[in-house]
């Protein structure tokens, strides 16, 4: 009875009435479509880390700290025997989809024909793992994640960023588009898009070129420390470049064979890795994999300085991008809900300012003072309820035209843009949470105009009939 | 017997600072299963004495005793259950509620009194078919004409089965012929429901149909007219 008095006095002043629903639906349709669009950069940024680096690494103690660059330092040895004991082991075995090891080292990278060079970061990988891992994609987000071109290639190819080409000036030989040169742009310095090999270095490179067989345009050359301590350099071909999305990277990342890698770095000593990637089949399952590799290291190689990081460990800025959303949608929903909450308060107090005589009435013929304020409270809980079911219902079709209207962006560093994706369908935090919140406001806002109603006195309360 | 016992009853009211005297020393007694009519001129007390009647307010001094309860230090709540179980109340304005239909305005007390479905509507349409409204029970009040409106308020306020129904000027916002009708059913349900009914007025004709007459002024009963002495006048 109380719920259908509620929804007739609302249907009572329906201007009124639609007017406030109309603030809510607002409200709860743009935190949903805020929401599922932070949500889903969420979600595309951690299948984007998942992707290339995997959810867990087993790294040499110090390694994320120190070791950067520092392969011979903070190499693995062994690896291989690590690598069968986590693919084996019959807890994690169900859980993975890859474990593969990988080993990254700093180096220099140089055309020397062109007389230009580039600091580099190399990453020695298992190519057809890594192909494998770039599918991964848990939460069907869009993924612009490339394969690494390096699949059935020589041990001497290696995939450059676009950017690493462009420093390289490579660009012609590799054929890329909107790769302009410096000339191009008017900037005349042929060294302004990255430093001149050293002079010595040069003049080596010329002297060998005079006697040196006829090499490709793609050739370059990777000069990094030795195990020995001694620099060591590799004859590569560059074989693509690939846009990696993050200028930074772009501009630096190199990918190669892991045992090109690792006969630069240790030569005919043993082949070490910097990380072995262990890919799950699920995030949630980083807890339980990350336990149970723990447990592996201390039984079985506990004579190896060995640790376990988990990709939010190895890239902060993951959680800095959670952070960042998260303040984001926690201000607009205060916002959002503050104003729900003068709207929905200014309805009530209306409607009891109007309906004082009633009230009085009611009180009058028995009705108690908390029956009067649950009255004006229902109505406000069923104004939140319609306007919260409401704003649902409107932010699906508003989220699927978004999804489909083919509008982009370039996030933050980012070198080419994303589609904008907004994800509340199938996010019942969201699309349950935004709506039963937007209720309880509505409840406290109904709460002091309905407090207000049943402490009026009878007498005057029934003078305004 | 009596089922209403006013001892020395006095409100005051303060309207900034001027003190207005509503009732001065008020001694009544209205006496059971009879129609009670408290008459007057305007502002002379009467809506201020039915409020007090109806524990819709409390007076300054004095004891005021109902059923045989003294009222005065009865809590809130107490005091609405006491309401909704021994007073029936009919307004000037009808005071129905808009969005409830005839039917639901005769139900809503005893939905508060928590009684089964079936006893509601048996009862709901008892008083209805009884108030001459069973074929309006769906009719919202705004689809009533004025009398209607207020047969549909006498059903409800006896819906409870009240010990005391009170009105406060039941016939102001009606024609002349409509208001007699009005009178004429009051007096009916009092007799068939055994039902005091005190009611305010300065109408002429619902003066005539009392059994008893409280006549009051400057907020002071100058007289009571029991039903034997108004006899008495009436033949002489």
């Amino acid at each position: 009875m109380m719920f259908s008095i509620a929804l007739r006095n609302l249907l009572r002043n329906r201007r009124r009435s639609l007017t406030t629903l109309s603030a809510m639906i607002v409200g709860v349709v743009s935190l949903l479509i805020f929401g599922g669009y932070s949500h889903n950069a969420i979600l595309s940024t951690q299948t984007g880390y998942v992707q290339y680096q995997g959810h867990l690494q087993i790294q040499h103690k110090g390694y994320f700290l120190f070791g950067s660059g520092n392969p011979v330092a903070y190499g693995i040895t062994d690896y291989q025997r690590l690598l069968e004991a986590v693919k084996n082991d019959p807890v994690l075995k169900p859980m993975l989809v890859v474990v593969t090891p990988t080993l990254r080292l700093n180096g220099i990278a140089g055309n020397f024909a062109n007389g230009v060079s580039r600091g580099v970061v190399a990453a020695g990988v298992v190519i057809d793992d890594q192909n494998k891992m770039r599918q991964w994609n848990d939460y069907g987000s869009l993924t612009y994640s490339p394969r690494v071109e390096l699949a059935g290639t020589p041990d001497d190819s290696v995939v450059i960023g676009t950017g690493v080409a462009r420093l390289l000036q490579l660009c012609g030989p590799l054929k890329l588009d909107d790769c302009p040169t410096a000339e191009e742009l008017g900037l005349n310095d042929k060294h302004a898009d990255g430093p001149a090999a050293p002079a010595n270095i040069t003049a080596l490179s010329a002297l060998e070129q005079a006697n040196a067989p006829q090499v490709p345009a793609t050739h370059i050359e990777l000069l990094a420390a030795s195990v020995s301590g001694a620099p060591n350099v590799a004859g590569l071909n560059v074989v693509k470049a690939q846009n990696w999305g993050v200028k930074d990277i772009d501009d630096s990342l190199l990918i190669m064979h892991l045992d090109q890698a690792q006969r630069l770095v240790f030569g005919n000593a043993a082949p070490q890795v910097t990380a072995i990637q262990i890919q799950l089949v699920h995030t949630d399952q980083i807890p339980a994999a990350k336990a149970r590799l723990e447990q592996l290291l201390t039984t079985q190689f506990k004579d190896m300085p060995l640790e376990v990081l988990d990709y939010e460990t190895l890239t902060p800025i993951y959680q800095q991008v959670i952070q960042f959303f998260n303040s984001m949608f926690g201000f607009i929903s205060i916002l959002i809900y503050m104003i729900v909450l003068f709207t929905v308060g200014n309805t009530m107090s209306m409607a009891v300012a109007e309906r004082t005589a009633e009230v009085g009435t009611l009180r009058a013929i028995g009705q108690l003072r908390s029956g009067i304020r649950a009255q004006f409270v229902c109505e406000g809980a069923l104004l939140g309820i319609i306007g919260g079911a409401l704003g649902v219902l409107i932010a699906l079709p508003v989220a699927y035209l978004i999804n489909h209207s083919g509008l982009t962006w370039a996030p933050p560093g980012y070198s080419y843009k994303y589609p904008v994706m907004v994800r509340v369908w199938g996010d019942n935090q969201l699309m349950f949470g935004t709506p039963f919140i937007l209720a309880i406001v509505a409840v406290i806002s109904a709460w002091w105009p309905a407090n207000r109603a049943a402490k009026l006195d009878i007498v005057d309360a029934l003078r305004h009939a | 017997m009596y089922s209403v016992v006013l001892s020395r009853v006095s409100k005051t009211y303060h309207l900034d600072t001027v003190v207005v005297p509503a009732l001065v020393d008020i001694n009544l007694e209205v006496r059971a299963n009879c129609f009670t009519v408290i008459s007057g001129p305007s502002g002379s007390g009467k809506t201020t004495l039915l409020n007090l009647i109806g524990c819709i307010d409390h007076p300054d001094s004095g004891d005021i005793v109902l059923a045989g309860q003294s009222v005065n230090s009865m809590p809130d709540n107490a005091l609405s259950g006491f309401r909704l179980r021994h007073l029936g109340f009919i307004f000037q304005s009808f005071n129905l509620l808009p969005v409830l239909t005839a039917y639901e305005n005769v139900e809503y007390p005893l939905i508060l009194m928590k009684m089964p479905a079936a006893e509601r509507r048996q009862r709901v349409m008892a008083l209805l078919d009884a108030v001459g409204l069973a074929n309006k029970a769906g009719s919202r009040p705004s689809q009533l004409s004025g009398g209607q409106r207020q047969r549909v308020a006498i059903a409800r306020a006896l819906a409870a089965s009240p010990k005391l129904v009170l009105a406060d000027e039941p016939t102001a916002n009606l024609d002349t012929e409509t208001g007699a009708a009005i009178i004429a059913l009051m007096r009916k349900m009092q007799n068939d429901h055994k039902v005091s009914f005190v009611f305010s007025s300065h109408d002429p004709k619902v003066l005539a149909e009392a059994d008893d007459a409280v006549f009051i002024r400057d907020g002071r009963i100058v007289n009571i007219e029991r039903r034997a002495e108004r006899t008495m006048r009436v033949a002489s």
